[in-house]
């Protein structure tokens, strides 16, 4: 919603001052309107209805007549008019967003300055422009909304304020930004091209264009990644024709001329456009009290209020505005698709969710669509009756709840209770909704260590048993709780299982051998899961003789689906849920159910039966999967192979029942002990629901169609998670099933029913609800890069286990093209054929992708090992917007730099090889590992600040940790190093990389800017052919 | 002239042998004719206080298909140094170290009265004593502390070098590791593991034992053959966690007995414990077969309840499906009779070719399925002991008695026996009944009508008291037209290998000979030397081993049929005059046995349960005659004022008022106080000083009760009773009911008491035994 929504629509606005929520909520949606112009040039006049100001602002982007004078006049015409609309930047941001400018700015400075260099470039390249971001208007409207909407009327006295202040600022600010590399390059005008990106709000499209020519010549030197029909002649060839300009092919990409060559920074930048919007949002309150508003990045720090719709933290849209019918949603392609994390952790500076009980009648409950009380819930006749705000179903208020209403129709008591005016809270259950209507048993964590020859060898056996015994001190409780009600057991296996009676009345804990691998079961009940506290005593001894025992073990032989089933008939016998956690070694060759045999074969690797290196081997697996969800067990595997242990098949079951998989392989206690340590810490101690089911429902319109996550389906709808951690996220698409309307909006609900760790039943319910739009501009306006790129990793990682790899890569890749020739067509205001015009809420979305086609799942490269493959992909299958976001693009954060005396962390730069250089020191981060990459030449003093060595020569090659040392670099670094891995859900390996050293492979692969070492284009290769491919859907 | 009476004695105080006759009719005809077959009960290790063992190897008849022990019915050439077999007539040189042998120094076994001998042999390493427990966990806490004191008691009385194991059963099986150090160990199995349906074939049975061993984790990797070979002893002793000596293992064991559990899964409403008893016995079975093969063991089961689950399973668990009772079984409704019984045969035989034994505890107040278990003890020689609970007396006095030892100190106990029987040309053997298994041993001296298990001249009895007792039947070969010589004898050897309980390998000799006689002209000889004590308890075990397989109303026409022709081959009586009818003294008292005898619980199963019939007839098989005739009919002693105590008839008639009836079933002991005496005792007249007789009196009969209880195994039943007692029914239901409700002419009389009972009386059986004896239809 914009400002100028505020203005046309005096009303909504005064309903804001009592609370935001509310009348958003349900109130007509006015804000559409005005974007509509740019989503529909067809009918760019009709919304203009709505007032004199937004058809001035709009009306001219929809003409193709004379754009430049018009796009001046709207821009001015725009500021003019509102002035107040624009928030006040920080004055230091304005540098750093320059190149894309942000919106309020724009008007002024942009058009003077960005337009020449933008020129520059597509002359320069003189085929294509890219960079374009056409709907300007959107973006400088909706920033504002987005800033402004907590505190609407606080606003318009600093407005003037920033307007001041900015504007002198505009003029500087072309050299200090983007502008300098651009400038190197001469001039050519292509005004025409230039100014419909320069359109009032359009400071974005700073980015620039560049010349096709670059791609072409990239392109061939990829290995295939886009499939063999996208030959480099074809490539090379037409674009070369169609623009005269373009320059010979045969320069070296890198080596040509600086004036051929397409300077890297004039493609959009995801740091620049992370910071920006951490500049613009960081710090800033967000409260949910509007329909349809894009939060802030994931990468930007902000707080949320709910104030009636569920924290981004816990559901994040690929678009928050839905079209209103499917031929809209189809017309565009976007994925229209939430990721909930359902038991995301909340900062402590936030509320954390209140705790409903309704007695014994339980929630309330609409009769019809069973959805729970929320603020949906439209109150009538008098507060007896309400109509869901999901099927529409008129129900009658149970006696106990009546409440009067007041004169807005809001219930008197609305305040006082969270399922009336908040996003998210949780009800405590019922007996209706437990497992045989009997209360669950608090649930237990099973550790199943495998303690065959290579585990003991390596002392990994001693390291879990020295950490347990003091980590099973920090089990999760509930809030307020005195200890954990978690119980624990353990089992130690090989070939055969041995499980331990470890009862608090025991002197000494007994084990029990089960050699009958073949039908597993528990051999004892009592004593095999106890409370820690209780039996702590005899839990110690056991951890003390745990590694004796074995340590002349020589069977190398394992088994694993036993191990499984013993865990889950355990917590079947406990008639709890619970967790299991195992530390296995080797592929289970042992003759037991669920033997696995090698069956890596690269020569697979792209072709048809690619898919199969994926797929699990079915039969026992399947069944313990199904076993496992019922009984609520969990299964988290901590992996130590040295060889192929056919990951796919052992990850199966706990990439069904919300486990995790980690994996180290060619495990050493001095490497990975400690990073393997904090894994498990942070996995044990992570707070985490049991036996969950969770359903999304949604307003008339649209439904769920598909979810993606470590969950399990028995149906179309239940979504089954034997447990579901704080990190694990479920991503939901939508499709339509009739039109949506633009007054109610789309409407979202999901609630979680699970075990919480104390062993109570609870419904955690998310409300979220969003915009509606019959226009594309107002969708694309509202999409979030970060989601959507959670979304296409899922749903091609799950594609790829029916699909062949490549023709997944080349669904991606159409689809990439299909979205954004679409926003070309409908919503960008005419440009040349050969400017590649980015929509700005997704101007960074190519690099994301490009990132994406090159993960090792997707890039289809025999030197990538099966296990690997098969790792990562199961690895995001569960991960949260967070997580995959700094996985497609990592952190580059450069501290051979840094300014020790300051707090922040320095800004991260562009991630590729040419940011780095020989003399520097950079972090790079991506969420599982920490990079420290050490240029040749860098100064010894560093060199001596971070590790104590005279230079990079005294460096072991496999060096684990940095030494804390006392000086302000190495502080620093460790504080930089501290500040990310909180920021991460999960731990970070540190890995020391000194340039042209082995590991440095390891490093490059994370450089997704460049070149895939595997395959994989460039980003700017891969923009090059995104834009040679919406050319061809545009003609 | 010694009578008849005073051979017997002696013969079965030295050699522990009792034959049905003791002159033997020279043609197979005449055999025939004389109904009860030539025959007699052996009791192998019968205690011989007087008989020190010699400590040398037997003299074998060098004859390959012979190998009989010289014996001093041998003729011996002391000059030449020769003697000759007096089974096989050849002529064998004596060994060197019978060179100083004379007429005046002769070597033992020549000495007539040495015609039972025990040699002391060297044959491989000693193997020390084994004891694997086998303990059911599904008990009430109070049975299982008995259980866990007796145990542990037990302890104590094993010899310090016996190798000992625990295995405890309830929904799964557990096999502890007993040397371990620090944490204990044990071993877990599932208790429905179904092994395929082919069980029974040999080759699947040495899979699963394969398979258990691996899974036990016995056979060392790449040691084991493809059907898994048991390994040698020797290493299988120093592989083997679950066997260790007591001494060594004597706290840890303890300890671990002391901290046995219950079993922990819970038993929902209606529902029997799941009692895993099949699986674990094979476990236990496998274990020592893999570990210790052909070595003496005792695999000692206690159970507190019928087998539900798994192979060898007796019933469901769900509780309102009662237990087989013998009329399910007749009308064929004993769902799980025939699977389990089948299962454990098999596992009987397994143990048994390995010459390990299996005792069975059953302690419950319902049954515990010794119908389907009892070949487990039955076939290895173990024993049975039934009881209502591990916490009584019965059970406790009775294990403790397992472990009673001798005059020598040694245990009462002996393994791995094989019994061979030689014979003379003129006698074959056909079979023997009591708790043996056939070795299959066909030699000259098999003969081709099975009575009993037959077929082979070697049994194995895997575990041997002083009073196992087994029936032989033999068969006499010779024709009619071939005449044994004026004087001839036929003879007998029994060669009992075993292993003494203080690890000795043994071999006990029995040489008996008996007259050969012409039948047609030495009739009244032979009618004489008819033993019918013996005769009764061999006809008996013929009738019970018949009972087995057969329908009862079968075995009972059989056995009367048998009675019939007997009175007719040797009554004497006018044709058709059942008043003529006389019996000689050697047999008077035989009718009077077969007419208990088909009353007994061992034929009939009226009133008992399968698992009692099972029990009743386990012991029947295996015990001493003088044992078994109590068991055919009850001895009864009378108390009164009138004299001193005396045996009286067992016959309604002897229940009067004024008396204290001891009645000694084998398996109850019962004393009834008559109508008076017991009126006098709840008047409490024994504690008064002028009626001190009074109290000696009631004192008397307690007194001898206790003289029995002492020396029994197992220990009897004790009950006290008095007239009218509900408990007095086992007295009345023994004793002959010469007066019922239907003989109205005793009414009113003085003596007795009638019994209500349809039974017949043995008064009206000998009538009519009498005239079908006489009659010429017959």
């Amino acid at each position: 919603m914009s400002q100028q929504g505020y203005v046309a629509t005096p009303p909504y606005s005064q309903a804001q001052p009592g609370m935001g929520g509310y009348p958003t909520g349900f109130g007509a949606p006015p804000p559409q309107s005005h974007y509509g112009h740019y989503g529909a040039p067809a009918q760019p006049f009709a919304p203009q209805a709505a007032g004199m100001l937004k058809t001035a602002a709009s009306g001219p982007s929809g003409m193709p007549p004379s754009p430049v004078s018009v796009q001046h006049g709207s821009s001015i015409q725009q500021n003019g008019a509102h002035p107040q609309k624009y928030p006040p930047l920080p004055a230091d941001s304005a540098p750093a967003m320059s190149p894309y400018g942000q919106p309020p700015q724009r008007p002024y400075h942009s058009m003077p300055q960005a337009t020449p260099p933008t020129q520059q470039i597509t002359n320069q390249m003189s085929a294509m422009n890219i960079g374009g971001y056409a709907p300007n208007p959107i973006q400088s409207p909706q920033s504002p909304t987005s800033s402004a909407a907590p505190q609407p009327f606080q606003m318009s006295p600093p407005t003037p304020m920033g307007h001041a202040a900015l504007s002198p600022q505009g003029p500087q600010l072309p050299p200090l930004s983007a502008c300098p590399p651009m400038a190197a390059s001469p001039p050519v005008g292509v005004p025409p091209m230039v100014m419909p990106n320069c359109q009032p709000g359009s400071p974005l499209m700073g980015g620039g264009g560049f010349q096709p020519q670059a791609g072409p010549q990239g392109f061939p030197q990829q290995p295939g990644s886009y499939g063999g029909q996208v030959p480099g002649s074809q490539m090379a060839g037409p674009p070369a024709g169609a623009f005269p300009g373009a320059f010979p092919g045969g320069a070296a990409q890198m080596a040509g001329p600086p004036q051929k060559k397409l300077d890297p920074d004039s493609i959009p930048s995801t740091t620049q456009v992370i910071e920006d919007d951490q500049v613009k949002r960081g710090g800033q309150l967000y409260t949910t009290n509007l329909r349809g508003q894009v939060p802030p990045f994931v990468t930007t720090s902000f707080s949320v209020q709910d104030q009636g719709n569920a924290s981004p933290r816990f559901m994040r849209c690929t678009t928050y505005s839905f079209p209103c019918t499917s031929d809209l949603a189809k017309q565009c392609q976007v994925p229209l698709a939430t990721i909930i994390k359902p038991l995301a952790s909340v900062p402590k500076n936030e509320t954390p969710l209140y705790i409903v009980n309704h007695g014994e009648a339980g929630p309330i409950r609409c009769n019809r669509c069973k959805a729970y009380m929320c603020p949906f819930m439209l109150f009538i006749d008098g507060g007896r009756r309400y109509q869901c705000g999901f099927c529409n179903c008129v129900n009658e208020v149970p006696v106990q709840y009546f409440q009067h209403l007041d004169h807005m129709g809001r219930r008197l008591d609305m305040y006082e209770r969270p399922e009336l005016s908040l996003g998210s809270y949780e009800f405590t259950a019922t007996l209706d909704y437990c497992k045989n209507n009997k209360p669950p048993n608090p649930p237990a964590y099973i550790f199943m260590i495998d303690v065959s020859y290579n585990n003991i060898k390596s002392g990994l056996v001693k390291l879990i048993c020295d950490e347990l015994k003091t980590l099973l001190d920090q089990l999760p409780k509930e809030e307020g709780a005195e200890g954990s009600a978690i119980k624990v057991g353990f089992v130690t296996y090989n070939k055969i299982l041995h499980f331990y009676n470890v009862k608090s009345a025991l002197a000494q804990p007994q084990m029990m051998v089960v050699s009958d691998v073949a039908e597993m079961f528990v051999p004892l009940l009592d004593g095999f899961l106890v409370n820690f506290e209780e039996s702590r005593a005899v839990i110690n001894n056991l951890l003390e003789q745990i590694p004796d025992m074995f340590s002349d073990t020589n069977e190398s032989e394992t088994v694993f689906a036993p191990v499984i089933q013993a865990g889950v008939e355990a917590l079947k016998a406990a008639e709890c849920s619970g967790k299991l956690f195992i530390f296995h070694s080797s592929l289970p060759m042992a003759e037991a159910p669920g033997k696995l045999k090698n069956r890596d074969d690269r020569k697979l690797v792209n072709t048809e039966k690619e898919k199969t290196l994926f797929q699990a081997q079915r039969g026992i697996y399947e069944q313990l999967t199904k076993e496992c969800v019922n009984q609520g067990c969990c299964v988290d595997l901590f992996l130590f192979p040295n060889q192929y242990v056919d990951l796919a098949t052992m990850a199966d079951v706990p990439a069904h029942t919300g486990g995790s998989v980690y994996k180290y392989s060619n495990f050493q206690v001095q490497v990975d002990g400690q990073h393997f340590l904090s894994d498990l810490r942070q996995d044990v101690k992570k707070s985490i629901g049991f036996d969950a089911m969770m359903r999304v429902r949604t307003s008339t319109g649209f439904r769920a169609t598909d979810f993606y996550g470590a969950i399990y389906m028995n149906n179309t709808t239940d979504v089954e998670m034997a447990a579901v951690d704080c990190e694990k996220a479920v991503t939901v698409e939508f499709k339509h099933d009739d039109t949506l309307s633009e007054d109610v909006g789309a409407l979202i609900q999901c609630a979680l029913l699970y075990t919480s760790i104390s062993g109570q039943r609870r419904l955690r319910v998310h409300n979220l609800s969003l915009a509606c739009s019959s226009q594309l501009s107002d969708l694309y306006k509202s999409c979030e890069t970060d989601a959507l790129i959670n979304f296409f990793a899922k749903s091609a990682y799950h594609a790829m286990l029916a699909q062949p790899v490549k023709v997944v890569r080349e669904i991606l890749v159409k689809q990439t093209a299909h979205m954004l020739a679409c926003y070309r067509k409908n919503c960008a205001s005419p440009s040349a054929a050969s400017q590649l015009i980015l929509p700005d809420a997704m101007k960074v979305f190519p690099v994301y992708m490009n990132s994406l086609l090159k993960t090792p799942a997707l890039v289809g490269s025999a030197e990538l090992s099966t296990d690997d493959r098969a790792f990562h992909r199961l690895s995001v299958m569960a991960m949260g917007v967070e997580e995959s976001q700094v996985l497609f693009y990592p952190r580059l954060i450069p501290v051979h730099s840094m300014d020790v005396a300051s707090e922040a962390v320095p800004s991260a730069v562009r991630c590729s090889e040419e940011r780095l250089s020989d003399t520097g020191a950079f972090l790079l981060e991506n969420g599982q590992c920490i990079f420290l990459w050490l240029g040749q030449a860098c100064p010894p003093d560093i060199i001596q600040n971070f590790f104590n060595v005279p230079s990079l020569a005294h460096l072991g090659t496999d060096m684990s940790s940095l030494p804390e040392l006392d000086n302000g670099h190495s502080k620093k670094l460790h504080s930089i190093i501290c500040a990310i891995s909180q920021q991460r859900s999960s731990s970070t390996k540190m890995v020391i990389v000194k340039q042209k050293d082995r590991s440095e492979m390891l490093f490059r692969q994370h450089l997704v800017e460049d070149k895939g070492l595997y395959g994989g284009a460039s980003y700017m290769d891969f923009l090059c052919y995104v834009h040679r491919e919406i050319r061809q859907l545009l003609t | 002239m010694t009578t008849y009476q005073e051979f017997i004695q002696q013969n079965e105080d030295r050699d522990g042998v009792r034959c049905s006759w003791n002159l033997w009719p020279s043609s197979r005809l005449e055999a025939t004719r004389l109904v009860v077959p030539v025959s007699c009960l052996f009791t192998p290790l019968k205690e011989r206080p007087d008989l020190p063992p010699v400590h040398y190897e037997p003299v074998l008849c060098s004859r390959a298909n012979c190998k009989a022990v010289l014996n001093p019915l041998c003729q011996v050439d002391f000059r030449a140094k020769i003697w000759a077999c007096n089974f096989c007539f050849q002529r064998n040189p004596f060994p060197p170290s019978y060179a100083g042998i004379s007429e005046v120094n002769q070597p033992a076994e020549l000495m007539p009265q040495f015609s039972t001998i025990e040699y002391i042999v060297q044959r491989g390493p000693p193997t020390p004593l084994i004891f694997l427990y086998v303990v059911d966990t599904c008990l009430e806490e109070e049975d299982l502390q008995a259980l866990r004191e007796s145990l542990q008691m037990s302890l104590s009385l094993l010899p310090p070098n016996a190798l000992v194991g625990l295995i405890t059963f309830g929904r799964m099986i557990q096999v502890h590791e007993l040397s371990c150090e620090g944490i204990a160990k044990s071993y877990v199995f599932r208790g429905t593991k179904e092994l395929t349906p082919k069980q029974i074939q040999w080759d699947n049975v040495k899979r699963f034992v394969a398979c258990l061993q691996e899974m036990l984790g016995l056979m060392k990797p790449g040691v084991s053959g493809p059907h898994g070979q048991p390994l040698a002893p020797h290493d299988a002793a120093a592989s083997c966690r679950f066997l260790q000596p007591v001494q060594k293992v004597d706290m840890n064991l303890t300890d671990l007995l002391g901290e046995l559990q219950r079993d922990p899964w819970p038993v929902p409403q209606g529902k029997r414990p799941l009692r895993s008893t099949g699986i674990a016995l094979s476990i236990a079975v496998g274990l020592l077969e893999g570990t210790f093969p052909n070595t003496g063991a005792r695999v000692m089961l206690f159970t507190g309840g019928p087998p539900t689950q798994g192979p060898g399973m007796v019933v469901g668990d769900e509780l309102k499906t009662p237990i087989r009772s013998w009329h399910d079984i007749q009308k064929d409704n004993a769902r799980h009779l025939k699977k389990a019984t089948k299962y454990y045969e098999a596992l009987a035989n397994r143990a048994a070719v390995n010459g390990h034994s299996i005792d069975i505890y059953a302690c419950a107040l319902d049954q515990t399925g010794l119908l389907e278990m009892k070949c487990l003890s039955n076939l290895t020689g173990g024993h049975i002991v039934m009881g209502d609970s591990f916490n009584t007396s019965l059970f406790k006095q009775t294990f403790q008695r397992v472990f009673s030892k001798d005059y020598n100190g040694e245990f009462r106990m002996a393994f791995g026996g094989i019994l061979e029987i030689k014979t003379s040309r003129e006698l074959k053997v056909s079979g023997a009944i009591g708790p043996c298994v056939s070795l299959n041993s066909k030699g000259s001296c098999v003969s081709e009508n099975e009575l009993g298990v037959g077929g082979t001249c070697q049994w194995k009895i895997c575990s041997l008291s002083p009073s196992t007792t087994l029936a032989l039947y033999f068969e006499v070969v010779n024709q009619h037209n071939a005449p044994i010589p004026q004087g001839g004898r036929g003879a007998i050897q029994f060669v009992t290998q075993y292993q003494h309980s203080n690890m000795q390998k043994r071999i006990r000799v029995t040489t008996i000979a008996r007259n050969w006689a012409d039948a047609q002209s030495q009739i009244q000889h032979i009618e004489a030397s008819f033993d019918q004590e013996a005769a009764a308890v061999l006809m008996a075990r013929l009738g019970v081993f018949r009972a087995e397989s057969e329908e009862g109303p079968d075995v009972l026409r059989w056995l009367d049929r048998q009675l019939i022709r007997l009175c007719q081959k040797f009554g004497q009586f006018n044709k058709d005059d059942p008043s003529s009818f006389r019996l000689s003294e050697s047999l008077s008292l035989y009718p009077q046995f077969m007419f208990h005898l088909r009353r007994s619980p061992f034929l009939q199963v009226f009133n008992n349960s399968p698992d009692e019939s099972s029990y009743y007839r386990h012991h029947f098989v295996c015990q001493d005659l003088t044992q078994s005739l109590i068991m055919i009919q009850p001895i009864l002693y009378s108390y009164s004022f009138y004299g001193p105590p005396e045996p009286v008839l067992l016959d309604s008639s002897s229940i009067l008022p004024d008396r204290i009836l001891l009645m000694d079933t084998f398996f109850q002991l019962v004393i009834y106080h008559g109508e008076t005496i017991s009126q006098w005792r709840k008047a409490r007249y024994q504690d008064m000083a002028e009626y001190e007789n009074f109290k000696q009196l009631l004192q008397a009969p307690l007194d001898d009760a206790q003289e029995i209880l002492q020396t029994r195994f197992p220990m009897p039943r004790y009950i006290d009773t008095e007239h009218g007692g509900s408990q007095a029914r086992f007295l009345l239901s023994k004793v002959n009911p010469s007066q019922t409700h239907n003989n109205l002419y005793a009414w009113g009389q003085e003596s007795g008491a009638p019994i209500l009972t349809d039974d017949v009386s043995l008064q009206v059986f000998m009538d009519h035994l009498k005239k079908l004896a006489v009659s010429s239809s017959a």
